[in-house]
């Protein structure tokens, strides 16, 4: 009861919240969004100890394979990211033959490379990929109305509430996932490789696993972002963007589900917001940099870290009550 | 016929090092088996190889007549030869109870679809059952809600062996299970075999402790600088001279 109780406020707070901000806050909010759902997968990969520095580009897979579809074969929008999506998943599969070879550090490197090759294939190949300029007049979500509301997807608030609604979808997902024999599964290949293998652990197949879902989610989300924009470039997912995905969830913590989000939130709204506010145009770089450091000296443990203690819970014991049980 | 577990001319080498070289020994059905020999004889390399973490050199480790060396561990671990390592190695950062899960992976396997829908419950319970049970056999059951890494250290080789037990093994190899143990929890721990052993599984085991082994083993293969050295019942492995030399030094090194 109280739990249907804090959903029903939540979901009417995140209904209500773009009605109160400007109309530049709410397309930062639509990119606050997609991002949630960028950073929420990235930790899925991160839940089996890799760190990919891949995850932006790929995210680019899903925005450029959606935009082809729509544009070169015609497919209806909203099938079309989905597709992007299934897209930057089987890229995903296939990236993990070479890069699974490497585990961390090396792997880390790897990725980096394995990002920056289809990188500049897009760069490289007019087409379909249209070259350095990109993919420009990429067909937007078709407008359409539920009764009670329509959608007029010029209108950020209209996107808003359609990426909210995808995202809750896949975040509910990539939750059940987390809290599965699955999920469990994907810690236990984190904490002891060799013990996990030894219990009849395929490793290859569960990192594998982890990276094509990860990556899907992020492909989903970069098609998102691909039919708000209308336009993409190579340099729309560079990796400035990485060191952003980076930053949200080292500062948020990865212990849990909710301090990515968290980070991403938190950083977002102080970078975009608070800062323009307060007149720092040009030296948001620096502030925001100088906030990185010091939470990362003052709160090793992320964001997480302070919500927990504020709820009270056993210091220490970071890792969330995952019980397979529910 | 075909014997159950059978190790046949094993050769390891590292570099220009034989670190094991030329072993063959049989492993009967529903035996406690020891492998025993001197530090660096190579039992440890030996039991990598059985698993499947090392790819052999040379020679062939069968299980029922079906070659299972080269393979890679977990496929091995699916045949049913499930291994414990030498060190506490555990998911310290995990729950007792969720490491026992975790051991429960091949007889219910995850599948992340039914996870997603929901439809896994009866997996989901019967992997629970399966993982309070084997901490039951081991004495753990009062320690479900405990991180690994907090345990005791005889409680954490206990909790190595309940993840190993938890997957219904054929074969346990046991990599020196004993370490670290004082004589009541030896004690505890070698009557825990014993019940392993009527309940049909096959064990073999790697052990510095020789009053555990001799007390506990049905047969022991004794090897010495990778060679096979003597095979026998504990009785006359105590008496065979070749072992003796080993492990003391031979009557002309003395003064």
């Amino acid at each position: 009861m109280r739990n249907l109780a804090i959903f029903v406020l939540g979901g009417a707070a995140l209904l209500a919240l773009p009605h109160g901000l400007s109309f530049s806050q709410q397309e930062i909010l639509v990119f606050l969004t997609l991002n949630i759902l960028l950073v929420s997968s990235y930790r899925l990969l991160t839940l089996t100890g890799e760190w990919s520095l891949a995850h932006v580009v790929i995210m680019g897979v899903g925005a450029y394979a959606s935009a082809i579809y729509t544009k070169e074969l015609g497919i209806w929008v909203p099938v079309s990211i989905l597709l992007g999506g299934a897209t930057a998943a089987l890229l995903a599969v296939l990236l993990s033959f070479p890069l699974f070879r490497m585990k961390g550090f090396y792997f880390l490197i790897g990725s980096f490379a394995a990002g920056e090759i289809i990188r500049l294939l897009w760069k490289r190949f007019r087409d379909p990929f249209g070259g350095a300029k990109g993919i420009k007049g990429i067909d937007p979500m078709p407008d359409f109305s539920i009764g009670i509301y329509d959608f007029d997807f010029f209108e950020p608030i209209s996107y808003y509430y359609l990426s909210c609604a995808v995202v809750a979808v896949c975040l509910w997902i990539l939750w059940r996932i987390e809290r599965s024999p699955v999920g469990l599964t994907f810690h236990a290949v984190h904490w002891q490789d060799r013990l996990a293998e030894a219990s009849g652990v395929n490793l290859r197949a569960y990192r594998t696993l982890a990276f094509s879902i990860a990556s899907g989610f992020a492909g989903i989300s970069g098609a998102l972002m691909a039919h708000y924009v209308g336009t993409i470039n190579p340099n729309s997912f560079d990796v400035d963007l990485m060191v952003f995905v980076l930053t949200w969830a080292i500062v948020g913590g990865t212990a849990t589900f909710y301090g990515p989000i968290l980070g991403c939130v938190v950083l977002t709204v102080l970078n975009e917001i608070v800062l323009r506010e307060m007149g720092f145009e040009q030296m948001r770089p620096l502030i925001y940099g100088l906030i990185m450091i010091l939470s990362i000296l003052f709160l090793p443990k992320g964001l997480e870290s302070l919500v927990q203690k504020i709820a009270g819970k056993r210091p220490g014991k970071d890792t969330p009550e995952r019980s397979p049980a529910q | 016929m075909t014997q159950f577990l059978e190790v046949d001319n094993l050769i390891m080498r590292f570099g220009g090092l034989t670190a094991v070289d030329g072993l063959s020994f049989k492993v009967n059905h529903g035996e406690i088996h020891g492998l025993i020999g001197p530090n660096g004889a190579g039992k440890t390399t030996t039991f990598n190889m059985i698993s499947g973490f090392y790819k052999p050199s040379g020679g062939q480790v069968r299980l029922r007549g079906e070659t299972i060396s080269g393979l890679r561990m977990h496929e091995v671990a699916r045949r049913g030869v499930v291994r414990t390592f030498q060190h506490s190695t555990l998911f310290a950062e995990m729950t007792v109870m969720e490491n026992a899960l975790v051991g429960t992976h091949m007889p219910f396997r995850p599948n992340i679809f039914a996870a997603i829908i929901g439809w896994d419950r009866d997996d989901r319970e019967g992997a629970r059952a399966r993982a309070r049970e084997a901490l039951e056999f081991f004495g753990l059951d009062h320690l479900r809600d405990e991180m690994a890494g907090e345990l005791s250290h005889g409680h954490q080789r206990a909790l190595g062996m309940a993840v190993a037990y938890a997957s219904h093994p054929d074969v346990m190899l046991l990599d020196e299970p004993f370490t670290g143990m004082n004589p009541e929890e030896t004690r505890r721990m070698m009557d825990l075999m014993c019940r392993l052993r009527e309940d049909g599984i096959t064990i073999l085991i790697v052990e510095h402790d020789m009053q555990a082994i001799m007390g506990l083993c049905d047969n022991i293969t004794c090897m010495s600088f990778g060679k096979f050295l003597a095979e026998g019942n504990p009785a006359e492995i105590r008496n065979h001279p070749a072992v003796i030399e080993a492990y003391l030094g031979g009557a002309r090194h003395v003064a």
